[in-house]
Formats: structure tokens, C-alpha cells, sequence
């Protein structure tokens, strides 16, 4: 790999294998098989799911069917995180085809939000961009853009089109020379045995003294216990995009090829290394509150507890 | 662009240049007195010094000016002795010219002048025409003056030979000052101006350069060219008045003011005659006031009058030298100067700094607005380190505010100096009559240093001279305007002629010169300032003098002349060697606008090339690679999640259809494109068309596509586009888009869709085959190892070429990835590593490593005439003649209005001129002449010709981006690197080029890393030279201009230049043209289309035994590094058409049978040059891996933070 850009089209075409299996209490006529499909990464699980759905509705009768839900391990999957943070918090340690339960009845009201149909994600997925712009530009450059522009990030990413999205994703990756970097970096941090949906505060890519922020001072601000203290093994493994970058990682750079299409740097912190019984304790984990669809309104509020 | 520099003088007679490239005054160091004046060309700067003398300055370059003398050993033959040197006493001189006329023997002859040095003794020459000659350099003939053979025969009566000696000019970059005998100039210049290097090539490096002296006379150098860098004496050129100044522009234009106010315009230059012929007298623009100083440039005048305002002349051009009238500019100037591309520099009345004309273009010469050269000089050390604030808050060089704030009484600046001077301050003693400075070292405001001492300069006329009428009687005033400087004061000396500076900042105080004490200038924005007269008066008092100067004086940074918040004064500017145009990018004006840069963004650029070897970045690339393994790899079979839809992009063209008659069809054009698993493209290209009211169409598969290229063609926006089999049958699909954005459009997604389709991303490997086009575009193949595999290796015509933005006229590269590329205009470039540019954007071009690449060209038409009984030539021809105005063949009309430029890329930049460079000679209007159309032409009317030509050119310039980098400043016509085989691990990589000129050189410092290399270093030769190729055991050979080859001997890791050249013969009856070594095979193309074979070249015996006839219809080769053999034919016939310059790889080259067998035939029409000399990559058994893979990591993660065996019983939960 000679370019950066590599790594754009790393993140972009990353895959994870799952298999998809009916919930054995759903009724069905005869039994379904399960179904296998290659999910991107950087897309979210109601946009790409479309043949899964057609798959068991085959076998179902209609009446018996409501909205669509997955499940993995008895967490319900927020289909609003991308599929490769829910992958990376809830199963990395898992042999992989990824094994995902479909649930067609008792849509957990508490846990999910409700997605009747694609806008909805659209919604969704422009509101990040918004608001990941917000913190970069001050929105300037997603004010700049037209409608069209916005429908090519949108439909580049339903169609997995990375040419298109990335002639359009590249102005919101554009800052003054001057200046070192964004304004501030949008990330969220999302940690596995915490009961706060995750941590998202302002952290500029520069210090005052002109300095360049590294992943390493991004968690050392946000949540000090994750950073091994001197001589320890590490506790907690920090990924994003199903790797560890190291921690001495410029942060500007980290945003710019490692955020998602949504333009936020999506960030797990899980223990190290994981055992079996610490895994079983994910099931036990509360239920979440669920955030608000619409993130941007309280953009510079840390969204802890 | 090439750095440049632009040329000042400060009021105390320093001289300072600016690079274009640069942010500050570079002080000439070197100068050991004041200037008044200068003058710059590209190549030199000629100055007046405070002596009065002349000084030239020659830039350094790697090429050293030599001068080869020569003068003829002439013997006869008798009887008794053989060949002796008693000759009859008709005969010529025993040492003589060529011509016998002239008696030179070896001792009569001197170096012109201290500037040079011989560079060794007289020595035979033992090559004649190209052949070496058998004994002692002696050739033969029957008698003087006559046919001379390098054979003796029975007739040969009498013999010469030619002795040499070289001379080289040692005084570079540093002021060599110019004899001048009483005689020549009774009276000392005050001005001096040079220029008109366009008038004519011939002989290369001339120049103009007029001077004039106090009296008012003028007088112009005779004899300036590059091998005389000084020329050679002063000729006096009468003027119908007292001329003041003058100035001679890179054309034909010299402008002279007189002292009345008037200006004279001189008639008559030519490329005969640069001296011109007479005057014409122009009015002053203004009736009152008169003209005081005029500035030219090729099609451009400006001029000052008295008042300090400028004047644009409206018309001006080489047809009419005059103009037609004068034009009032803003701004108020006290010198003007036009540098470059008509572009122009002045110096401002008030704050004397140097200002820069924005907007200056062809179209509009007037331009738009002064801007003010604002960087810090090179001295001004403690200003930019004890603020850069103050630097950056600037404007604030000459902004009022800052004059305003800092206006403080006398007294209280004084007793702060002192107090802050004792504190901060290393105080150390002084002499009395130094200056004393004010220093204020308060945080906000810049520390100061003081003046060491008077400058004498100034006082001289030439400056005052300007001002003087306008001020007569001002008394000695000072600023206590600027800066938290007071002034200061000096003692006078009592000597005549000096002066004082009195105020730090803005205030000039000359003192008498020659007269009583009459401070002839001051600045004009001090009239408010006059209430300080008196205090100034009071601290001129030697007492008060005495007692600061006692305190506070020298700091440390004495050696520093300036005061630091000091503005520079200057006082003159010359820009005749400074190269920048509307387009160019200066970083002169930075301090005071840094606030308008915010708009200029920049994308990732930064951190990749900050980040490119960092270990984090390394991590997340391996790591990457390693998710990809785990996670994708065993699941290919699986769905993808997202089908990937059709996507069709359609548009209308017009299509060269299949069939006869041939012609421009509109079609419809759609591009079908699928998206593989992996993100991969592929695609099918269609052609809707209309056969005879039915509709049908023409397709073609995006993975089967070989090539896509632009086609030259002035009119229509056409490319075409290849596959294997249409490379066979030498008819391309050829399409034509409706304008230049749309073909780009297109060629760009095709462009990436085949590369997509074929795996193929990021830039060129080291082993890349490069090739060029005769339109300059740049295309590289990736080769396999099958490329040259025997008994079957991969078809050429099966070969992949992409295009890399840029325009070249030949590259060269070497297998470490090391390119070089040389332009139309003999530019070198460089290869930066990057791809795209041109018309590919966003992702199909790398962020970094992306230049503006420019290319200059001429464009040539013929103006024909007949001979006719009545009225002699004329334009009338005969109804078979050609047309009276055509190209070279004759077969096309073209004429000065409808001729375009060869493409919308380029833009005309010149005028139609005469071309007298034309091969055979031209006579003094340029004419050719023949018995008829088309044959032979001569530069002489013999009586059997009838017809006559005329060549004119006009350049032009096409701007483009690429991943290129200029290598300034010499240009080159041929390049050659050595190709490292895979094992040696050579660090510095040996490269050889010819200048244009003919000079071979040998580039120092180049490695993989540095492409670039650092610098030139020289390699005699007796004559100038061509090609050059070095193999891949350093062995080089080179061809002469003459046809003859050279063998380098002793060339070694230790010894890069070599030794010595051994001449090699060339084949008989053949001039050689161009010369390829590879591992051992040595090849050369004659100028007839032969490609020859070095036989008998064994490592003992590098210079090998004879020429071999390989093939012919050959106009250029390529030995690769593997002895692979890869050329340009010249015609090569497929199924359907001809096609000219065809790329043709030799097959059944082996090393028992290094001649090959036969010609395999690959992409053609229109190739003008080929590399192979990347690729050694061996055809045996062993696969290599594909580039792509290449270059990736290992796959291998140090920590893998998951194990899918371990963890297995998680996911059963």
C-alpha cells in the first residue's frame, strides 16, 4: 500500500461475513434456512437487508409479520451504528460468519428505533454528516452544498458506489493549510461495559501549543482508565474498523481515513483480552436508553450518562 | 519555472536580488563597493559602481564558459625533407586560421582579460569530420587552399593540422570589473541598460548593452555573447541631444530620455543590426513636466516625469517601436523597470519600496495594481527572530499606522534608547563619527540596530538627479515618522560627496554634492514632519552626538547593516532576469496578506507526506491488510449485501466510421459499466450508429481496451481508442467530442474504468515501460515477466498503456524508479512519484506530488514565392505551384491568420517572426532558395533558382499539471540513468545528459530518494554532442553532432565522470543520430533509419570492433536493461492504414543471439520515443508477484489482538 487513499478504499470495502438466522420463535409455515450474506462495514444493517427480509418473508405468513429486528447474543442491534461498530463492540470475538438472530415480532420499543423504511436512514445519516460538519467547519462546507451533493453522499453509500461518494466526501475532509486540521474532531467513543451509549465530546486535532493530538491523548482525555498505566498490560483494546491503530496515531489523520461515511471516527473500547466469561456478561447488560434520531440539535454536549 | 531573480540596489549602494522561489533579499555578499546601478539578464548583471567603472556579474551554472581557440599547423612537402615547415613564399603563414589569412602562431595568443584562465596547453586535434585521422592529427591536400583528406597521397602537396587550447571564464558570481581604456570612454557612465536577447539567437547568449555616460552620450558594447561574456569594446552612438538615461528591452526596443524631458526612440534594430540605425524623437507625456526616466520591455514603455507620475505608452509594438500616445497611471514612482514578459517593477517616491505590477498580461499590459514587495532581507536576522509578529502584522512595513504610532518627541526616544540600549544592549565602545541608532527594545516594537556608517553612494547625482529639480532647496529635514526609530544622527565627514542617513526609516539625507550643503532629497511624505526641523537641528549638534554615541552604539549585530524595523530604501531595480508572469506564484507579498490565504485549502496532502514512513501508519496498513484476510477472505462465495446495479454513462460524439469513405459520423457513445465484488470495474463501451437508415453498433469490452489517446488535432477534440486487434490492423475507434471538457471528461472515465478493470491503481512501478506521443503525451505500461519470456512472450500489441498527466518530448528512466522527462522547450523534469494530473482529478490523481508543468513550442509556416521575368519573386505562382503561404510539405494552406496553435491546450505567446535557424542557410531577409518546388533549399540565390521560402515562426504555450518537477536551469536535449541491476545496491545512480548546446554532463547527487540529484558537473568534449546512453556496467557512449560515436573509458562508482572519450568511426557513409547500451548490447540509429549493432564488445575490449546492420526503418531505440531491444519504427503497414512512429519490440533476443530475429509490432501512429529501461525484470521460471502486491506489507500483524481458535466457544453462547 503505497497511497492514503488505500486505506479509503480499505475502510470503504470492508466486509464482514454473517449468517442470519430466524428467531426459532418466530412461526413459519416451514423451517427457514439460514441466510449468508457479505455486510459492509461502513452501511447500516436496515439499508443492506433487504434480501434477507425477502429471504424469510418466504417462509412466513404475512400476518405474522412485523417490523424487522436483528439481534446478536440477546443485544438487540442498533441498526443506527454502523455495522462495523456494532460488530466491533458486541461481537469481535466471535468465529466469524457473524451468526445474527432475525426477529420479526416484539420489536424491543426500548432498545431500537423504529425504521419503517430507507429515508429514515437517510435522515439519520445526513444528520451525522451535519453534524460531524458542524464540528470541522462550523458546517460551512455542508452549507455550501447543494442538494444533489448531499443526495450523491447519500446514494453512494446505499449503492456502495465509493467513487461517487468520495468525489463529494472529499470536500468535507478539506481544511486550511494553516490551521493543522478540523476545528474539532467528530468521534464518538463506544465502550463495551458502560452503560452510556458512548462518549462524544470537543476535542480539537491541535493542542494550544501546537501540537498534534494523537488517539492516545484523545482517550487519555475522554476516559483515562482505558491507557495502561506504565509497566501494565494493556486492559483495553481501542478499535476502529476492526483494528488497533496504535495509540500514537495523529488524530487529524485517523479522521480523515478511518471515520465512516457519516463522517464521525467511530471508536470501540473493549476489554483486553477478552475472555469467554467476561463475554457472557454483555448479555446481562442493561438495555441502553436509546438517543434521540436527530443528534444535531445538542451537537457540543457530551452525551455522557 | 526556473528561479529567477529580481535585481535591487539600496540607497547605500548595496545590491540585493530576490528569487522568485525565495521570501527575502538575498544581499550580493560578494560586492566589495556601492552600486548605483544595475541591469540583469538571465544569465549576468551588469552594475555601474560608485568608481564609475562597469562590473559584470555571471551567474554560476554547471556549465562553465569555455572557449575553444584554434589555429592551424600548416607544412609543405619537398623533396629533401618531406614535409617541413619551409613553405613557398606564396603560402600562407606557418601558423594560421582556417582561412591561411591571418598569421597566428601559438604564442599570440592572450586571455582577453583577468577573468579567465587557460585550461590547459595547446594540444592536436586528432579527428577530422568526424573520423580519426592516422597520424599526429595531419590532413592533406593538393595545395592551399583546397580539399583537405585525412589520407596522404601521391598528390598531397601540402598538410595541416589544428591545434587547440580551451579558455575558461573563472569570475563567476562575483563583480569582475570591466577594462575600460581612457580612449573608449572619456567620461564616466551614470546609466547602463541591457537587453534585446531576442532579437536574434546567433550567436547564442548575445546581448545588448547601451550605456551612458555623464555627459550625456551614449555608447553601446559590442561583441556580447555567451563565449564573451564581456564583450569586447565600447562603441559611442551619436544622440541629437544630452541623453539621461536609457533602456534597451529584451527586443527591439531602447527608449532614451533626454535631459530636456523628451524621449528618443531608435530605429532600425534588426538581428543584423542591434545597434540600429537613428533616433525619432517622442514628446514628454506630460507638456510642463518632463520625462526623467523610461522603462521598455518587448511591446511595452512606461515612463516618469519629473513629478514622480507614471506613464503607459498606448501602441507600442516591434512594428511600431513609437507608439501612439500616452496613457496616466496611478501611483507615484522614482524608478521603473521592466522585467520579463513585459512585466514591471518600480519604486515607490514616498517609501521607496519596491513594487511589482499586478495583472501584467499580453492582453493587458497596463496591468492592474502595484503591490509592494514586502519580505524581510537576509541580514534583517534579529527582526524576524525578535519578532515575527511584527514581521506578520505588516504591512505594516510602510502601513501609516504604524508611522503614526510611533511619532515621539526626540527626547523622550532618546533617554528610553539609552536606558534600553545599558540594559539590553552589548554597549561597546565607538568611533565618533559613527551613527547612532535608536533601539527600541520594548516588546511590541522591533529591536534596532544602528547604521555602522555613511553610505557614499548616495550622494552620487544619479540619484539625486531624479528628485533634484523637484526639491530644490530643501534644508535638512528629518522623519520622525517611521518606525520607533528617531533619527539618528551622523556626523558628517567633511569630504565632498557623502552623505548622511538620518533617519532610520524613511528619510534620506544626501548631502552636498559637489555644492554646498543642500539636501537634495528627503521623502515627500514628510511635509508634515517639518515641525521637527528644529529638534533635528539640535540633535545634529556634534555635542549631543558625541555624548549618545557614547552610550549606545554597536550592538552585536553590527555586521548588520540595517535597522531592524529599517524599511530597505532602494534606490534602483532591474528585473531583465527576473522570469515571472501573471500566472506565476510569488511568495513576495506574503506579510502583508496573510489573511487572504484562508481560503486555500488543502487536503491530506500534509499528513501523507509527513506521515508516509511512520510506524503508526504502517500499522494500520498491515493491519488493514490482515482484517481483509480474516474477515473476507474465506467468504468470497458469500452475497454481496448491496448489488451492484448497471451504471451507464451516455453521451454524442462523433465517430471516424469503419468504412470507406471515411468521414466523421454522429453517434451515440455509452459506457456500461459493473462493479465486481472487490470494487473492480468493468465495462462495455457501445457505439450507436446509422448504416443506411438501420441502426447498429460498434462494442468493444473496457478489459480489452489497450490504450486510449488523445489524437493531435487543431480543430476537433479527438482521442482513439485501441485494442489488441485494431493495434494490429493500425485503425483505432476514433472519436471526437464536442469540446475539450467533455473529451477529458471521457477520457478520464474511460481512463480509470480500464484500470479499474485491470487492476491497475496508483502510480507507475520502477519497471514501467514509458513511451510519449508526438503530442507530448506521457503513457506507461506495466510490464509481466512474459513481456519478454522466450520462446513466447506477451504480444506488444496486447500491452496496457495509461496516461500520466504532463508534456514531454523525451523520458527516460531506470529500474529504481528514477525518471527524468525533457520538454519541447529542453526543460529537464523530474518524476515525483506521484500519478494523474492533466485532466484526471479527484481519486485518479494522488493528492501530493501533483506540479504545474509547462511546455513551449514553435510553430512553423512557409511563405513561398516564384520567380517570374517581370516582376522578379512574387507571390504569384504557378497553378501546380503549392500555396504561396503553406506548411513544410506544401500541401496545406496555411497562412499567419488561420494557423492555430497545435491544440487548444496551447496558447499563442509570440509574434509571427522570421526563422532564420532553418538547416541550409537563409539570406539576410530569411529566404531559401530552389530550382523548383519541393527541393533542396540554399541560403543563396544561385541563377538556376526560381523559387523561393521563407520560415516563420511563432511559440506557443501549453500550461498542464503532472507529477513532475522542474529541474532548473539548463536545458537539455538528451538524458540517460543508469540501469541498476536487481542485486548491485548502488546509493548514488549515475546520470548523464547533453544540454542543448551540445555540452555532456554528468548530474552528481542523484538516488532513489533524490531523483533530482543536486548538481552538474561538466565533461569536456571537442565538439558538441547529441545522445548519450551509459549501460548497465557504467559504460557510456555518446554520439557527436557530427555522426560520429564516443566511447567514455575508466567511468566508475569512484570516477563518474570518467577520464577520456575514445572515438569510435561510425558506419560508413552513416552520421549517427542516437545511441542505447544496455547490460553489454550497444545500438545506434543512424540518420538514415539504420539500427546498428555493436559487435565484438567484450569487457576487455568495451569500445568493441564494428558496426552490424540489424535493421532499418528505425527512427529511435531503447536497450533495456536485460539487452532487451525496443524501438520507434517509422512506418509499419497494418490491415487498414499506415501508421508512422510505431512502438516494435525485437524478438529472439538471447545472449548467444543478441541482434534478435524479428520485429513484433505494438501500439503506433504518432510514437516519438520508448523506454524500456525500467524493466529487468527476468523472464525465467520464477513468477514475480504483480505490482500491486508488491506493494503491500507482509500481511503479517505483530499482536493479533483476535484469535479465531481461542475464542472459538464464544460464539455458541
Amino acid at each position: 500500500m503505497a497511497d492514503d487513499k488505500d486505506v479509503l478504499r480499505d475502510v470503504w470495502f470492508g466486509r464482514i461475513p454473517t449468517s442470519f438466522t430466524l428467531n426459532q420463535d418466530e412461526v413459519t409455515e416451514r423451517e427457514a434456512e439460514p441466510y449468508y450474506l457479505l455486510l459492509p462495514r461502513v452501511s447500516y444493517l436496515t439499508l443492506v437487508t433487504d434480501k434477507v427480509k425477502k429471504h424469510f418473508l418466504k417462509v412466513m405468513r404475512a400476518e405474522d409479520v412485523e417490523e424487522m429486528w436483528f439481534e446478536y447474543e440477546g443485544t438487540p442491534l442498533k441498526w443506527h451504528y454502523p455495522i462495523g461498530v456494532l460488530f466491533d463492540l458486541h461481537a469481535s470475538n466471535t468465529v466469524l460468519p457473524w451468526s445474527i438472530t432475525v426477529h420479526f415480532k416484539n420489536f424491543p420499543d426500548s432498545d431500537l428505533l423504529h425504521c419503517p423504511s430507507s429515508s429514515v436512514v437517510e435522515a439519520h445519516f445526513m444528520s451525522s454528516i451535519k453534524e460531524a460538519d458542524a464540528l470541522k467547519h462550523k458546517s460551512q462546507v455542508v452549507n455550501d452544498m447543494q442538494k444533489k451533493d448531499h443526495k450523491q453522499l447519500w446514494m453512494g453509500l446505499q449503492n456502495d458506489k465509493f467513487d461517487q461518494f468520495w468525489a463529494m466526501n472529499r470536500k468535507l475532509m478539506e481544511y486550511p493549510t494553516e490551521e493543522g486540521g478540523f476545528r474539532y474532531i467528530p468521534f464518538r467513543i463506544y465502550q463495551t461495559m458502560s452503560d452510556r451509549p458512548f462518549i462524544q465530546r470537543l476535542f480539537r486535532p491541535v493542542s494550544p501549543e501546537g501540537n498534534v493530538h494523537t488517539l492516545g491523548d484523545l482517550m487519555k482525555e475522554m476516559d483515562p482508565a482505558a491507557l495502561p498505566n506504565d509497566g501494565e498490560p494493556k486492559r483495553y483494546q481501542v478499535v476502529i474498523h476492526g483494528i488497533e491503530p496504535l495509540l500514537e496515531t495523529p488524530l487529524q489523520w485517523l479522521s480523515e481515513h478511518l471515520s465512516h461515511p457519516d463522517n464521525f471516527l467511530h471508536i470501540c473500547e473493549s476489554h483486553n483480552p477478552p475472555s469467554p466469561v467476561l463475554s457472557s456478561v454483555y448479555i446481562s447488560t442493561p438495555p441502553t436508553t436509546t438517543p434521540p434520531l436527530l443528534l444535531s440539535e445538542d451537537l457540543f454536549i457530551g452525551r455522557e450518562g | 519555472m526556473p528561479a529567477s531573480r529580481l535585481w535591487v540596489v539600496d540607497v547605500y549602494g548595496r545590491v540585493f536580488s530576490l528569487s522568485t522561489a525565495g521570501q527575502q533579499w538575498e544581499q550580493c555578499r560578494d560586492a566589495q563597493m556601492e552600486f548605483k546601478r544595475v541591469t540583469a539578464a538571465q544569465q549576468c548583471c551588469w552594475g555601474i559602481a560608485c568608481d564609475n567603472n562597469v562590473y559584470l556579474n555571471v551567474h554560476a551554472s554547471d556549465l562553465p564558459i569555455r572557449y575553444q581557440e584554434e589555429t592551424y599547423e600548416n607544412q609543405r612537402w619537398n623533396p629533401i625533407g618531406g614535409f617541413s615547415d619551409h613553405l613557398l613564399p606564396s603560402d600562407r603563414w606557418q601558423w594560421s586560421d582556417i582561412t591561411g589569412l591571418k598569421h597566428q602562431p601559438l604564442d599570440s595568443f592572450e586571455l582577453p582579460s583577468s577573468s579567465w584562465e587557460w585550461e590547459g596547453d595547446w594540444y592536436v586535434d586528432e579527428n577530422f569530420e568526424g573520423e580519426p585521422t592516422e597520424k599526429e592529427g595531419w590532413t592533406y591536400a593538393i595545395d592551399f587552399p583546397a580539399f583537405y583528406t585525412k589520407n596522404k597521397k601521391m598528390t598531397s602537396c601540402v598538410r595541416r593540422r589544428r591545434w587547440l587550447r580551451y579558455r575558461r571564464y573563472k569570475d563567476m558570481d562575483t563583480w569582475a570589473k570591466i577594462p575600460s581604456p581612457q580612449m573608449e570612454t572619456p567620461d564616466p557612465f551614470s546609466d547602463i541598460s541591457c537587453g534585446g536577447w531576442e532579437i536574434s539567437e546567433e550567436p547564442r547568449g548575445r546581448l545588448s548593452l547601451w550605456a551612458v555616460s555623464l555627459l550625456g552620450k551614449v555608447w553601446f558594447r559590442v561583441g556580447i555573447y555567451h563565449h564573451n561574456p564581456e564583450g569586447s569594446m565600447w562603441e559611442e552612438v551619436s544622440v541629437p541631444g544630452e541623453v539621461l538615461q536609457i533602456s534597451c528591452g529584451p527586443g527591439d526596443l531602447v527608449w532614451a530620455v533626454l535631459w530636456e524631458g523628451q524621449l528618443i526612440v531608435r530605429q532600425g534594430i534588426t538581428r543584423d543590426c542591434s545597434k540600429g540605425t537613428s533616433w525619432v524623437e517622442v514628446e514628454s507625456p506630460s507638456p510642463d513636466v518632463g520625462a526623467t526616466h523610461v522603462a521598455v520591455g518587448i511591446n511595452t514603455v512606461w515612463a516618469l516625469t519629473k513629478d514622480n507620475k507614471v506613464w503607459f505608452r498606448r501602441g507600442v509594438d516591434s512594428h511600431n517601436p513609437c507608439g501612439l500616445g500616452w496613457i496616466s497611471m496611478v501611483g507615484e514612482m522614482i524608478t521603473i523597470n521592466v522585467g520579463l514578459n513585459d512585466q514591471v517593477f518600480a519604486i515607490g517616491c514616498e517609501d521607496r519600496a519596491v513594487y511589482f505590477r499586478q495583472g501584467v498580461t499580453t492582453s493587458e499590459l497596463s496591468g492592474k495594481t502595484w503591490k509592494a514587495i514586502s519580505v524581510p532581507r537576509d541580514g534583517d536576522r534579529s527582526h524576524s527572530s525578535a519578532s515575527t509578529n511584527s514581521l506578520q502584522s505588516a504591512g505594516c512595513f510602510f502601513s501609516g499606522e504604524v508611522r503614526a504610532q510611533s511619532v515621539v518627541s526626540d527626547v523622550e526616544l532618546d533617554t528610553e534608547k539609552v536606558s534600553t540600549d545599558g540594559a539590553s544592549c552589548l554597549v561597546t565602545s565607538t568611533s565618533p563619527e559613527s551613527v547612532v541608532d535608536a533601539p527600541t527594545d520594548n516588546p511590541d516594537q522591533p529591536i534596532e540596530t544602528p547604521k555602522p556608517r555613511i553610505p557614499k553612494v548616495t550622494s552620487d547625482s544619479f540619484i539625486s538627479e531624479l528628485i533634484s529639480d523637484r526639491e530644490p532647496a530643501k534644508t535638512l529635514r528629518e522623519g520622525g515618522s517611521a518606525g520607533p526609530a528617531v533619527p539618528e544622527e551622523e556626523e558628517t565627514l567633511p569630504s565632498e560627496g557623502e552623505v548622511k542617513a538620518l533617519c532610520a526609516d524613511v528619510a534620506i539625507c544626501p548631502s552636498q554634492s559637489g555644492g554646498p550643503l543642500d539636501p537634495q532629497w528627503s521623502n515627500v511624505d514628510l511635509e508634515e514632519a517639518q515641525g521637527q526641523l528644529a529638534q533635528t537641528g539640535a540633535a545634529l549638534d556634534a555635542a549631543d552626538t558625541s555624548s549618545l554615541s557614547s552610550v549606545a552604539t554597536y550592538t552585536l549585530a553590527m555586521e548588520d547593516p540595517y535597522g531592524t524595523d529599517e524599511h530597505p530604501l532602494w534606490a534602483w531595480v532591474s528585473g531583465g532576469g527576473c522570469s515571472v508572469d501573471s500566472h506565476s506564484h510569488l511568495n513576495w507579498f506574503n506579510s502583508v496578506n496573510t489573511s487572504s490565504l484562508v481560503g486555500s485549502v488543502q487536503s491530506m496532502s500534509l499528513s501523507v507526506t509527513s506521515a508516509q514512513t511512520a510506524a503508526w501508519r504502517q500499522q494500520i496498513f498491515e493491519q488493514l491488510t490482515e482484517r481483509t484476510k480474516r474477515e473476507m477472505d474465506n467468504f468470497k462465495h458469500y452475497e454481496q449485501a448491496i448489488e451492484q446495479s448497471v451504471w451507464v454513462k451516455k453521451g454524442t460524439m462523433q465517430w471516424w466510421r469503419d468504412w470507406k469513405p471515411y468521414k466523421w459520423i454522429d453517434v451515440h457513445f455509452a459506457l456500461e459499466q459493473f462493479s465486481g465484488p472487490e470494487g473492480n470495474k468493468d465495462g462495455i463501451l457501445f457505439i450507436y450508429y446509422n448504416f443506411y437508415e438501420e441502426k447498429k453498433y460498434l462494442h468493444a469490452f473496457v478489459n480489452e481496451l489497450t490504450i486510449l489517446v488523445p489524437v493531435l488535432n487543431e480543430s476537433k477534440h479527438t482521442f482513439a481508442i485501441y485494442t489488441p486487434e485494431r493495434t494490429k490492423q493500425r485503425f483505432p475507434i476514433r472519436l471526437a467530442a464536442a469540446t475539450e471538457l467533455e473529451m477529458h471528461d471521457w477520457l478520464a472515465l474511460l481512463s480509470v474504468s480500464c484500470c479499474h478493470s485491470r487492476g491497475i491503481q496508483g502510480p507507475p512501478s520502477k519497471q514501467a515501460i514509458w513511451s510519449i506521443t508526438c503530442k507530448g503525451d506521457i503513457f506507461v505500461s506495466e510490464p509481466s515477466p512474459a513481456l519478454e519470456a522466450m520462446p513466447y512472450p506477451t504480444p506488444c500489441d496486447q500491452m496496457f498503456w495509461r496516461q500520466v498527466g504532463g508534456h514531454l518530448r523525451m523520458v527516460e528512466c531506470n529500474t529504481v524508479g528514477i525518471v527524468w522527462g525533457i520538454g519541447y522547450d529542453h526543460t529537464a523534469w523530474v518524476y515525483t512519484g506521484g500519478y494523474g494530473g492533466g485532466f484526471f482529478q479527484g481519486l485518479a490523481s494522488s493528492t501530493d506530488n501533483i506540479y504545474t508543468q509547462t511546455d513551449v513550442k514553435s510553430v512553423y509556416i512557409y511563405e513561398n514565392q516564384r520567380w517570374n521575368p517581370l516582376e522578379g519573386f512574387t507571390n504569384r505562382g504557378l497553378p501546380t505551384d503549392r500555396y504561396m503561404w503553406s506548411d513544410a510539405s506544401g500541401l496545406h494552406e496555411c497562412t499567419k491568420t488561420n494557423m492555430k496553435p497545435p491544440s487548444t491546450q496551447w496558447t499563442w505567446v509570440s509574434d509571427w517572426a522570421i526563422d532564420y535557424s532553418v538547416s541550409g542557410g537563409t539570406d539576410k531577409e530569411g529566404w531559401q532558395y530552389a530550382a523548383d518546388f519541393p527541393v533542396s533549399y540554399h541560403g543563396r540565390k544561385g541563377k538556376t533558382d526560381f523559387v523561393r521560402r521563407k520560415r516563420w515562426s511563432r511559440k506557443c504555450k501549453l500550461t498542464t499539471t503532472g507529477p513532475w518537477q522542474e529541474i532548473p536551469p539548463i536545458a537539455l536535449s538528451d538524458v540517460t540513468i543508469l540501469p541498476c541491476t536487481a542485486q548491485s545496491n548502488v546509493d548514488e545512480v549515475p546520470l548523464w545528459a547533453i544540454s542543448n548546446k551540445g555540452d555532456v554532463l554528468c548530474r552528481l547527487g542523484v538516488t532513489a530518494l533524490t531523483p533530482a540529484g543536486s548538481s552538474w558537473l561538466h565533461v569536456g568534449t571537442d565538439q558538441p554532442f547529441k545522445s548519450i546512453s551509459i549501460g548497465a556496467a557504467s559504460q557510456v557512449w555518446a554520439i557527436a553532432r557530427d555522426g560520429s560515436a564516443f566511447y567514455r573509458g575508466s567511468v566508475s562508482p569512484q570516477s563518474p565522470a570518467g577520464d577520456c572519450w575514445y572515438h569510435i568511426p561510425s558506419p560508413s557513409k552513416q552520421k549517427l543520430r542516437q545511441v542505447s547500451v544496455g547490460r553489454t548490447s550497444v545500438l545506434t540509429v543512424d540518420e538514415n533509419g539504420n539500427l546498428w549493432y555493436r559487435q565484438g564488445v567484450t569487457p576487455s575490449y568495451p569500445q568493441g570492433s564494428s558496426w552490424e546492420h540489424i535493421s532499418n526503418n528505425v527512427r529511435k531505440v531503447s536497450v533495456g536493461p536485460l539487452d532487451q531491444v525496443w524501438i520507434i519504427a517509422d512506418k509499419v503497414q497494418g490491415s487498414h492504414s499506415l501508421s508512422c512512429g510505431t512502438v516494435c519490440h525485437r524478438l529472439g533476443v538471447q545472449p548467444v543471439e543478441p541482434k534478435g530475429i524479428l520485429w513484433d509490432y505494438g501500439i503506433g501512429g504518432g510514437w516519438d520515443h520508448i523506454t524500456v529501461r525500467g524493466n529487468s525484470m527476468e523472464p525465467p521460471r520464477v513468477r514475480l508477484p504483480s505490482l500491486t502486491d508488491a506493494s503491500a506489507p507482509a500481511p503479517r500483524s505483530p499482536i493479533p489482538f483476535r484469535n479465531m481458535e481461542v475464542n472459538s466457544s464464544a460464539g455458541d453462547s
